[in-house]
């Protein structure tokens, strides 16, 4: 982890009224790598999505998009590191009163001067990409979930950013798609060279493909390294969560009163 | 609560209304800079005139005819016991255009093109559609609530001046056709009575001003609602209620501003 | 929907709303009957102005020639000073009358002139030498009490009781 740090949050503290999701956690994705950041549900992934794309400002620290600071409150700079950016969004987020085709073309015609011709060859090129160049004219309600995804992925190559960022890419597909998926962000960033952050609960698919992790929980980052690192932890939390053990340091019972005091019967 | 929590509770609330309401003020403002930018592609605003303004010119034509039906039969009867059955073309024709024409026309707007609105944007909100645009740095304020902004204000005055049109013809194939009430008397007391510019010209200046009214808050209200399935259905409802009672607050201000007598 | 088509429609509905704001002005209003021809003012004084109003229409023989321009006090005559606009192509003869009228039983008041014989015209910021006041209501009313008491006061002592 040095200087080759594309994406760097330091020190960042985040939160809501009196509730803090995030505690001055610290994180680095260097240029090339597919990173993957995991931890249960709530645990303060997405927000640091959205904290890096500059949707939200955190309290204390500070993040480093290239070197420069993401949060200054300029909007224009913070939409000229924006289109470095590509995201993914848990459920697509395709405009739907567009085509495919229109979808992907989309950050073309908004921020390139392209000529149409140019613009159509690049969407094919990235519906190629993902499969999908024979459902370039289809709408958006017809197409399945698995699909939509992989067109919003289209979409978030077409100005072929430095940072690609996942929202949960794995929720909710079935085998094939899964693998499909896993296999095309792990051959994507190695044909662009771009970095990859995957915002994940799914250790099987994301140790398949990522080249280091960071596991999250309770707003602090309990455990980093490499996947084979993670997998020979000794630390109760981790195994936990790896292995996906139903009882351990995340109890399986929500606080109750012994049971025999709730049935009523003498103790 | 006990009787010291009332005071200090009303307060609170109070400030909240305050907070909402300046927050609300800075949208607009905020919106107003935003939509010299967003007609530069001025086709989206004509997309969403279609969207707003001719789908919602059924009701209206629809309505319209209405009004302009009950307004002669009711007219009628009360005019021909004074003997004034004649004047049946100007009270309608003042009725509509000072009154119900902009009035009428801004609550079925509300109701028809207004929820269409919030729902569209509270949708898009709520599938991440807003959030996607901003990661690609293209402001949703520019691109999606400006056309639509720009889209209301076109719309409602000519969707008002078509309601009192076809209000007044519908009231003349009542009163004139079927009636009998003297068709020449119909339209000469009419045109004697209604004046271009303090009658049809505030007309169309009330529509103006209902047609910001409820876009705008028909836009802030979707813009503003929670992510979800009920928050939707919630803001829509919000919308009508809202703007049918702007609509209502400001008529009453501006009618006391236009026609009270100096 | 093409592009071309949404255009069509979308000017259909503009084209459509205009044509109703131009039906209100000239069918409903009185747009058809705005003058925006030259004006010269005429004035009068009258003792009652009565209910005339500032826009009402002056007319002749029943034909609308002009507007009232404004109405004020004169202090020192304590009369009603009423100034019209009459339309540049109608002239009147210096012995033209103005008398207020109402408009049927119950309606608005208007002026009327009644021209008279003179060879030469009134010129612009002339003054109307003769003019009748308007009829108040409440004056015909006691003139026909007092006419009636006047006709029969054997009849009004034997009513007294």
């Amino acid at each position: 982890m040095g200087n080759d740090a594309l994406v760097s949050i330091q020190g960042v503290t985040f939160g809501y009224d009196s509730r803090d999701i995030l505690s001055d956690v610290s994180l680095e994705f260097t240029r090339g790598k597919v990173v993957a950041i995991m931890g249960s549900s709530g645990c303060g992934k997405t927000t640091l999505l959205r904290l890096i794309g500059g949707v939200m400002t955190p309290r204390a620290g500070r993040i480093l998009f290239s070197g420069a600071q993401v949060d200054t409150g300029d909007r224009a700079a913070l939409y000229a590191l924006r289109r470095r950016m590509g995201m993914l969004f848990q459920f697509g987020a395709l405009f739907t009163d567009l085509s495919v085709f229109e979808n992907v073309a989309y950050p073309l015609r908004e921020h390139t001067t392209l000529a149409e011709s140019m613009i159509r060859d690049i969407v094919l090129m990235k519906l190629n990409a993902v499969g999908l160049r024979g459902a370039a004219a289809l709408g958006i309600g017809e197409i399945s979930g698995g699909m939509a995804r992989r067109v919003a992925l289209a979409r978030a190559i077409a100005l072929d950013p430095e940072i690609i960022m996942y929202d949960e890419p794995f929720t909710g597909l079935d085998p094939i798609a899964l693998g499909i998926t896993a296999n095309l962000i792990r051959r994507l960033n190695d044909a662009t060279g771009a970095t990859s952050l995957i915002v994940s609960h799914d250790v099987h698919e994301c140790f398949q493909i990522c080249d280091y992790t960071y596991l999250l929980s309770g707003g602090r980052v309990v455990a980093h390294g490499t996947p084979q690192e993670l997998q020979a932890t000794e630390d109760p939390e981790v195994r936990q969560f790896i292995r996906g053990e139903p009882d351990g340091p995340v109890r399986f019972d929500y606080p109750a009163p012994p049971i025999a005091q709730d049935l009523g019967v003498a103790a | 609560m006990t009787l010291t929590d009332f005071p200090s509770a009303i307060g609170r609330r109070a400030l909240v209304i305050v907070a909402a309401l300046g927050h609300f003020t800075a949208f607009f403002i905020d919106l107003l800079r935003n939509t010299p930018s967003g007609l530069r592609r001025f086709y989206l605003t004509i997309l969403q005139v279609q969207a707003i303004g001719n789908r919602s010119l059924s009701i209206i034509a629809a309505s319209g005819a209405a009004v302009g039906l009950v307004l002669a039969l009711q007219g009628y009867n009360v005019l021909s016991r004074y003997g004034q059955a004649e004047s049946l073309g100007v009270l309608v024709a003042l009725s509509l255009v000072r009154e119900l024409g902009p009035v009428l026309t801004a609550l079925l707007f509300a109701g028809r093109a207004g929820t269409s609105l919030t729902a569209e944007i509270g949708l898009m909100k709520a599938g991440e559609q807003l959030a996607a645009m901003e990661m690609m740095a293209v402001d949703p304020r520019v691109r999606v609530l400006a056309p639509r902004f720009v889209a209301g204000i076109i719309s409602m005055p000519l969707l008002g001046a078509i309601f009192s049109m076809v209000g007044v013809m519908a009231a003349y194939v009542v009163g004139v056709m079927m009636i009998g009430v003297d068709q020449g008397q119909f339209w000469s007391q009419m045109q004697d009575g209604v004046d271009v510019v303090k009658d049809v010209g505030n007309g169309v200046v009330k529509t103006v001003v209902f047609g910001i009214a409820t876009t705008f808050i028909a836009l802030y209200i979707g813009y503003e609602s929670k992510a979800t399935p009920e928050g939707v259905a919630l803001a829509t409802t919000q919308t009508v209620v809202v703007s049918s009672l702007s609509v209502l607050f400001l008529d009453f201000i501006l009618t006391a501003l236009m026609f009270s007598k100096p | 929907m093409g592009k071309k088509q949404t255009e069509t429609l979308v000017g259909a509905f503009v084209l459509l709303g205009m044509l109703a704001v131009l039906f209100l002005a000239l069918k409903a209003a009185n747009l058809a009957s705005f003058s925006f021809g030259a004006t010269y003012p005429l004035l009068a004084r009258f003792d009652n102005v009565g209910g005339l109003k500032v826009g009402a229409p002056v007319k002749s023989a029943g034909v609308a020639v002009g507007r009232i321009a404004s109405i004020s006090f004169d202090n020192k005559t304590f009369q009603g000073l009423v100034t019209m606009d009459i339309e540049r192509h109608y002239a009147f003869p210096t012995d033209t009358s103005a008398k207020i009228l109402t408009a049927g039983l119950l309606g608005d008041q208007y002026l009327g002139l009644d021209p008279g014989g003179e060879d030469k015209n009134l010129q612009s910021g002339d003054t109307i030498k003769m003019a009748q006041s308007a009829v108040i209501l409440e004056n015909l009313i006691g003139q026909l009490l007092y006419s009636k008491a006047a006709e029969s006061p054997s009849k009004e002592g034997t009513g007294k009781k």
